[in-house]
């Protein structure tokens, strides 16, 4: 599916990345975890291609991301990027259109109607009354509702998110990833989220993906994965793991110094 | 579409020698080969009126307008800045060193007769790059900034301008329309040179509506949908100042059209750029011709340079854009 292959990345000089590489299985969720400033948006700026590596290889399929054209990137590959959809003037429903750009030709058709599509994106994600208001009228939640409604229509295999959670209340963080997980689930998609809370990351994900110093500290399943020693180690902070009483994931609580 | 017809009848009717409307149209219908001399009962200084003075001041102020128009929604959307236009970004006064250096300096004819346009657009394009460095701080452009260093660019061009201005003869005729932009004394050759560069911008920045719609929801979002933005940034940068530069080449500066135009056009349609665009250079016609007709009549026989009249509507709207926008702001806040 996607391989990353010897990633090197220098950020304004400083090395972020150091020889990173990992396999991202096919049709699994996949949590980024690491702390502040660990490169965490960046190597999902490298898995989306809009950055290139400074050495080292991004493959989806066996094909070198910089070999995509631009659209048919975008019609295998989409983002949810941090911070959502600014308040334009456009309507819910343009916006949701815009998600079909990657498959129209110079004048903007497509060959087949797309209308029943964004109407059941705009339905899943809650969002058909709203979808003649101006995204300058939403919440900060709704807009986030849309640019994930944008990313359904453009009908990707790989999804990745970046901090999808951020600014959300709990009640919305379990709704969207919810959404993500059920409809990943439905057509089999490749989903990467790069997530801060380590909770939601252990309820939602089959692999965790630790970032820490430039390299992976470790991969796998979130029990196998996540541990006190651990998590001491890269966050240098005592917790307590303890075992989720309904789904049985671990969770984590903090611990306060004494 | 219609409403620019009906304008550019109207316009071509009004001026300062009174020839009545139905004269208008019977001298150009007489002009039109398949018809017979039969009914000609004009006098040569009519007809001359009509199809050497008016009918090409109409057809350029419709032209430039269509430019300037252009430019502004072009600027606008790759910006993502809603107080740019050729004006306040300076492009226009750029333009206008080079094309009043050739000018007054006489060296209009080095190149053909495309000299103007081509310099023009290249001290334009410069222009526009040294107001980009000025207002980069850490890679970022903040909307004020932007503006800040257009004006800052702007009037040091400016008196440029009127020191190249001062060396040579008929110095306040020449700095006014060089600074407040005129459409008196033109003729078809203008239209020559803005007609085909109107031509190439017109379907370039059509094809990129779409493009710049996306560019609303933020460069990023436009780049994980497909578009290859700097390249997009490029060619509408590029054809928005050969837009500005052209029209600046036969009219001098002529400020805010780009700014009102797109802005009033946002207010009927919405902010979709697949519209916003063929109407902007409607609009952009259709105001240059009003203003111009308001220019030519107001105190007629003397005229009123052009800039004049659109910095009497535009700057007002100007602030009251700066207005909502801070309002905009503390309401967030």
């Amino acid at each position: 599916m996607i391989n990353v292959r010897q990633v090197n990345m220098l950020v304004g000089g400083r090395p972020v990345l150091n020889n990173v590489s990992f396999d991202l299985e096919p049709c699994r969720i996949h949590g980024i975890i690491g702390p502040n400033g660990v490169g965490k948006s960046t190597l999902l700026q490298l898995l989306s291609g809009v950055r290139k590596p400074s050495s080292g290889e991004v493959s989806l399929d066996g094909v070198r991301l910089s070999s995509y054209s631009r659209k048919a990137l975008a019609r295998k590959l989409a983002v949810l990027q941090q911070g959502g959809l600014p308040p334009a003037g456009f309507t819910v429903r343009q916006v949701v259109e815009m998600g079909r750009f990657p498959y129209q030709n110079w004048f903007g058709d497509e060959r087949e109607d797309h209308s029943m599509l964004i109407d059941h994106a705009l339905q899943s994600m809650g969002l058909a009354e709203l979808s003649n208001r101006t995204l300058d009228q939403l919440s900060g939640g709704e807009r986030q509702r849309v640019a994930l409604a944008k990313v359904m229509v453009q009908e990707p295999e790989v999804i990745l998110l970046d901090e999808p959670t951020t600014y959300l209340d709990i009640g919305y963080q379990v709704q969207l990833l919810d959404t993500v997980r059920q409809w990943q689930r439905q057509r089999g998609l490749t989903v990467v989220a790069v997530l801060h809370d380590l909770n939601l990351a252990a309820l939602y994900c089959d692999r965790i993906l630790v970032l820490h110093k430039g390299g992976i500290a470790a991969m796998g399943a979130p029990l196998d994965v996540l541990s006190e020693a651990l998590i001491r180690d890269v966050y240098l902070t005592d917790v307590s793991i303890v075992k989720h009483p309904v789904t049985g994931t671990p969770q984590i609580l903090l611990q306060p110094s004494p | 579409m219609l409403l620019l017809a009906v304008s550019i009848a109207l316009s071509l009717s009004i001026g300062s020698s009174t020839i009545s409307f139905a004269d208008v149209w019977g001298i150009l219908w007489h002009q039109l080969p398949w018809t017979d001399d039969a009914g000609n009962r004009w006098g040569a200084g009519e007809i001359a009126i009509v199809t050497q003075v008016r009918l090409s001041r109409v057809l350029l102020g419709v032209l430039v307008g269509a430019c300037l128009g252009l430019a502004g929604a072009g600027f606008q959307g790759v910006l993502r800045n809603p107080l740019a236009d050729p004006y306040t970004l300076g492009v226009s006064s750029g333009s206008s060193v080079g094309a009043a250096f050739l000018i007054l300096f006489g060296y209009q004819t080095l190149l053909g007769e495309w000299t103007i346009p081509i310099i023009a657009f290249a001290t334009g394009m410069a222009t526009l790059l040294g107001v980009f460095f000025l207002a980069r701080s850490r890679g970022v452009m903040q909307i004020e900034t932007l503006v800040l260093a257009g004006v800052i660019i702007q009037s040091f061009l400016g008196a440029f301008v009127s020191f190249m201005v001062s060396l040579s003869d008929d110095v306040i005729n020449q700095i006014l329309f060089w600074l407040m932009g005129s459409l008196a004394m033109k003729s078809w050759a203008d239209v020559y040179i803005v007609l085909p560069c109107l031509i190439i911008g017109l379907p370039l920045l059509i094809a990129y509506g779409q493009a710049l719609n996306l560019f609303v929801l933020g460069e990023r979002h436009a780049a994980h949908l497909g578009i290859r933005v700097e390249r997009t940034k490029l060619i509408v940068l590029i054809g928005s100042t050969l837009l500005t530069a052209a029209a600046v080449s036969v009219s001098g500066v002529i400020g805010f059209v780009g700014l009102v135009v797109p802005h009033l056009i946002r207010l009927m349609v919405g902010p979709d750029y697949r519209l916003l665009i063929p109407l902007s250079a409607i609009g952009g016609g259709m105001f240059m011709l009003w203003s111009d007709t308001i220019a030519r009549i107001a105190l007629a026989p003397k005229e009123i340079p052009l800039g004049v009249v659109t910095a009497l509507i535009g700057a007002p709207f100007f602030a009251y854009l700066l207005y909502r926008r801070k309002k905009g702001q503390e309401g967030l806040g």
